[in-house]
């Protein structure tokens, strides 16, 4: 057993370290670590950096445009990001339409459609879920039709898909469609790219608790999809879909960043005074905070324990580190609002979307923390929730 | 960096299976509780043999100079087989002696396993606060006659010399002014209450009256012996970590085939959800506390006192806390048949909750981790 890193590592954590340091702009970092909202250009912008420097997808081979870093190296990346501050690499183009395109796609598709990923001139978002069809993704019911006419062979799909995260700036979607209805429901589905600018592509926000526009439905209507756009062959969707949700990383666990606000939440009940003493000092909130710590450190344990089987097909130990690490993150953001307390009742819309310099109540660390909480209830249920993760350790894992 | 254990540990772990295999099933286990003593010769023979008493023991006197990974390995499998002999008081008696400096015939005599130990640490008042002592020893010509009580000692009666710790200056529960010594078991003045803990251990109630010490009986330095305490108490707490480990493991391995095989409504019970997420949850637990009964392993060696007692402190609360939780939810899980004394569940169940209440408990630790200047520091 040895759990030091090697002086190569050490080394690329410091080169890491530095290039955050010289690259990443102050007034993004400054967007994130405030919680503040970020819009399109922040992600594009950062996205573009580190493309530029060819670190922007980890996890790709080389071939593709990888930087060619094994699993531990792309934890300290992940780390280091966290703790700097950058904005994330939007997950749906780097790290899920991607690896399925390399594994089943045609050439023709990784060759028109990876480079435009990398250099993020498509914006991707991920058409899975229905109405009906939410933990039971097998259920979907948008129907693509297969046609040849003088412009030669094409789908005609329509349906509606929704909580389609960020469709209001995506330039394309993949999407989980039905091609044949006669069959098992996880046999007859298909794997379909779909030009969000094409006619008959309605986008509808849906408001998300924090009053924040993150979520849409997606509407298809007739729309026209070139036959060219099929990932892999007809009515194996399912097979590519389950192999992308099992691409998941240890990043899911967000370990880097749940540390980064464990030293946010004990700056700020070090601010915040109870009976005339620090809060952080206050014996029942101190408990609940070291024992979040102490989860913490076991789940940064956890994750590296899952990194040193790297190489080995990732697993359903995904689903203990996607359960861990939310509940980290939910509890992490209670905290955060019980200890900024009344402060954090203020809401200010202006603030979080960066359009005035201070918040209306005046205390810019406490006013966008009742927003981050309630936002983060989506960490349990989205990417699969946390009760069918329970069923996946259940049934994968332990056999039941 | 990985977490694979060394040649000599899988063979450790393969000789302490074979014999827990042959020679100490759950039956075998039951009858050795039940008899007289309480543990077996035969067992402790084995041990020796399997040269587990040597391994902690420096090279200089006989032993392997095994570390905290080593001893991970040793009491894992312990635990999983619910070993009642008194290693972990020996071994720990053995680390103090190893902190102190000197004793070193002691120590070969642990190595060769001619010498039981134990540890009077705790009285009656002082709860899991070590430092909480009212036992004294006075100066006595060269030496020191040593006065008070221990109680719920782990194998005092079987322990040829026990660690006893004494006030020698400051006030009852003062940082300053405590001494560690080694004491004969059969000195003059020095009383047992042997009974049966609630996990099948045994244990002792100590009395000192005027028990005369040789200077040499000292461990480390006279007045100072706190940093030695919690140092050595740190590693007892890891080892207890481990132990646990290899108990969970054992159980929630029981409690998932009796899940696969108790029908109920014409079905497997663990075709219902209610009790797979149940399970699911006890594996979570189970893999946060193995991250973190690895974590103080490497740390127990390595660290700074600062750390160590951080990542001591955090491991005995989290496996604390996965120990509660798989051992509720495996009795639970088990119905009826889970809280009868014929089940090994009920036996795990106890040792855990036993080792929670050894060495400091959840709520313990984790003031412990709280009142460390890491903790208050925010990043
Ligand atoms: C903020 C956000 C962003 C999202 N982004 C996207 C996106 O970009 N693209 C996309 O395709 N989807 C996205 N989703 C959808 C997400 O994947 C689904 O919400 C999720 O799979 C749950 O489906 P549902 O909302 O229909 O809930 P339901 O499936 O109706 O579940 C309701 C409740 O029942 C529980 N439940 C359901 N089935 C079981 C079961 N078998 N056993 C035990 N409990 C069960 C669930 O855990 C949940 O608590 C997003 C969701 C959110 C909240």
């Amino acid at each position: 057993m040895d759990l030091h890193y090697s002086d190569e590592d050490l080394a690329f954590r410091d080169q890491v370290r530095a290039f955050l340091d010289s690259h990443l702009p102050k007034d993004l970092q400054a967007k994130v670590l405030q919680h503040l909202r970020l819009d399109k250009d922040d992600f594009v912008r950062w996205h573009r950096i580190l493309a530029r420097q060819g670190w922007v997808a980890p996890a790709w081979p080389r071939e593709f445009g990888g930087p060619g870093w094994t699993a531990l190296q792309r934890h300290i990346f992940e780390e280091e990001c966290a703790r700097a501050g950058t904005p994330r690499i939007m997950p749906f183009g780097i790290d899920m339409v991607a690896p399925v395109i390399m594994a089943f796609g045609s050439q023709e598709q990784k060759a028109r459609l990876l480079p435009r990923i990398l250099s993020c001139e498509d914006w991707w978002c991920q058409g899975y879920s229905e109405p009906g069809a939410g933990s039971d993704l097998a259920s979907v019911k948008t129907t693509a039709v297969r046609h040849l006419d003088a412009d030669g062979e094409h789908y005609i799909v329509n349906g509606q898909k929704t909580w389609t995260t960020l469709a209001q700036h995506a330039d394309m979607i993949f999407c989980l469609v039905r091609t044949d209805a006669s069959v098992r429901k996880q046999e007859g589905i298909s794997f379909l790219l779909i030009d969000m600018h094409a006619p008959g592509v309605t986008v509808r926000p849906i408001i998300m608790l924090d009053e924040d526009h993150e979520v849409n439905e997606v509407f298809f209507d007739n729309v026209r999809v070139p036959a060219a756009n099929l990932v892999g062959e007809e009515n194996r969707g399912w097979t590519y879909a389950k192999y992308l949700l099992g691409h998941e990383r240890t990043g899911i666990a967000a370990v880097g960043r749940s540390k980064r606000e464990l030293g946010l939440l004990k700056r700020l009940a070090r601010r915040e005074h109870k009976n005339g003493r620090p809060l952080l000092e206050d014996p029942l909130f101190a408990a609940k905070v070291a024992a979040l710590e102490i989860e913490l450190m076991a789940l940064d344990m956890t994750v590296l324990r899952v990194l040193a089987q790297a190489g080995k097909a990732p697993g359903p130990e995904a689903s203990v580190l996607k359960v861990r690490g939310t509940d980290i993150q939910q509890m992490l953001t209670e905290l955060m609002l019980e200890a900024a307390g009344p402060m954090a009742l203020p809401f200010d819309a202006a603030y979080l979307e960066g359009e005035q310099e201070h918040s209306v109540a005046g205390d810019d660390a406490a006013a966008p923390l009742a927003s981050y909480y309630f936002n983060y209830r989506k960490t349990s249920i989205y990417g699969g929730s946390n009760e069918i993760q329970r069923g996946i350790i259940s049934q994968m894992i332990l056999g039941l | 960096m990985h977490f694979n254990l060394n040649e000599e540990q899988v063979q450790f772990a393969d000789a302490l299976k074979r014999w827990i295999g042959r020679d100490y099933s759950f039956e075998q286990r039951r009858a050795i509780i039940a008899s007289p003593e309480g543990t077996s010769s035969q067992a402790w023979a084995r041990l020796v043999e399997l040269g587990m008493t040597a391994l902690p023991v420096p090279q200089e006197q006989g032993g392997f100079s095994g570390g905290a990974t080593d001893m991970f390995v040793v009491m894992r499998e312990l635990g999983r087989a619910l070993v009642v002999e008194p290693y972990l008081a020996t071994v720990l008696g053995a680390q103090f002696l190893k902190l102190g400096g000197g004793h070193g015939a002691l120590l070969e005599a642990v190595a060769t396993g001619e010498l039981k130990m134990a540890c009077a640490l705790g009285e009656r008042q002082s709860r899991h606060d070590l430092r909480d002592i009212l036992t004294r020893a006075e100066r006595d010509g060269a030496g020191w006659r040593l006065d008070g009580e221990k109680n719920v000692v782990i194998h005092g009666a079987e322990a040829g010399v026990l660690v006893v710790s004494a006030r020698t200056g400051g006030a009852q529960r003062d940082e300053d002014g405590i001494t560690l010594f080694a004491v004969p078991a059969d000195a003059p003045g020095l009383r047992q209450t042997a009974y049966r803990g609630l996990d099948g251990l045994r244990a002792a109630d100590l009395r000192f009256d005027g028990v005369v010490l040789p200077p040499d009986a000292v461990i480390g330095q006279a007045g100072n012996g706190w940093e030695l305490l919690e140092h050595g108490a740190d590693y007892g707490a890891g080892l207890l970590c481990f132990e646990a480990l290899g108990a969970m493991e054992a159980l929630f391995d029981a409690t998932l085939e009796y899940l696969k095989t108790r029908q109920q409504f014409g079905v497997p019970i663990g075709k219902f959800q209610a009790l797979q997420h149940r399970m699911a949850d006890m594996y979570i637990h189970l893999e946060q506390a193995r991250s973190m009964a690895l974590l103080v392993a490497v740390k127990l060696d390595g660290a700074d006192a600062a750390e160590r007692r951080q990542v001591a402190a955090a491991a005995k609360y989290r496996v604390g806390e996965a120990a509660r939780f798989i051992g509720q939810q495996a009795v639970q899980l088990h119905g009826g048949m889970g809280v009868t004394d014929e089940l090994a569940a009920s036996h795990y169940f106890k040792r855990l909750t036993t080792i929670d209440l050894t060495l400091g408990d959840r709520d313990h630790h984790l003031a412990r981790f709280m009142a460390q200047p890491g903790f208050q520091r925010a990043p």
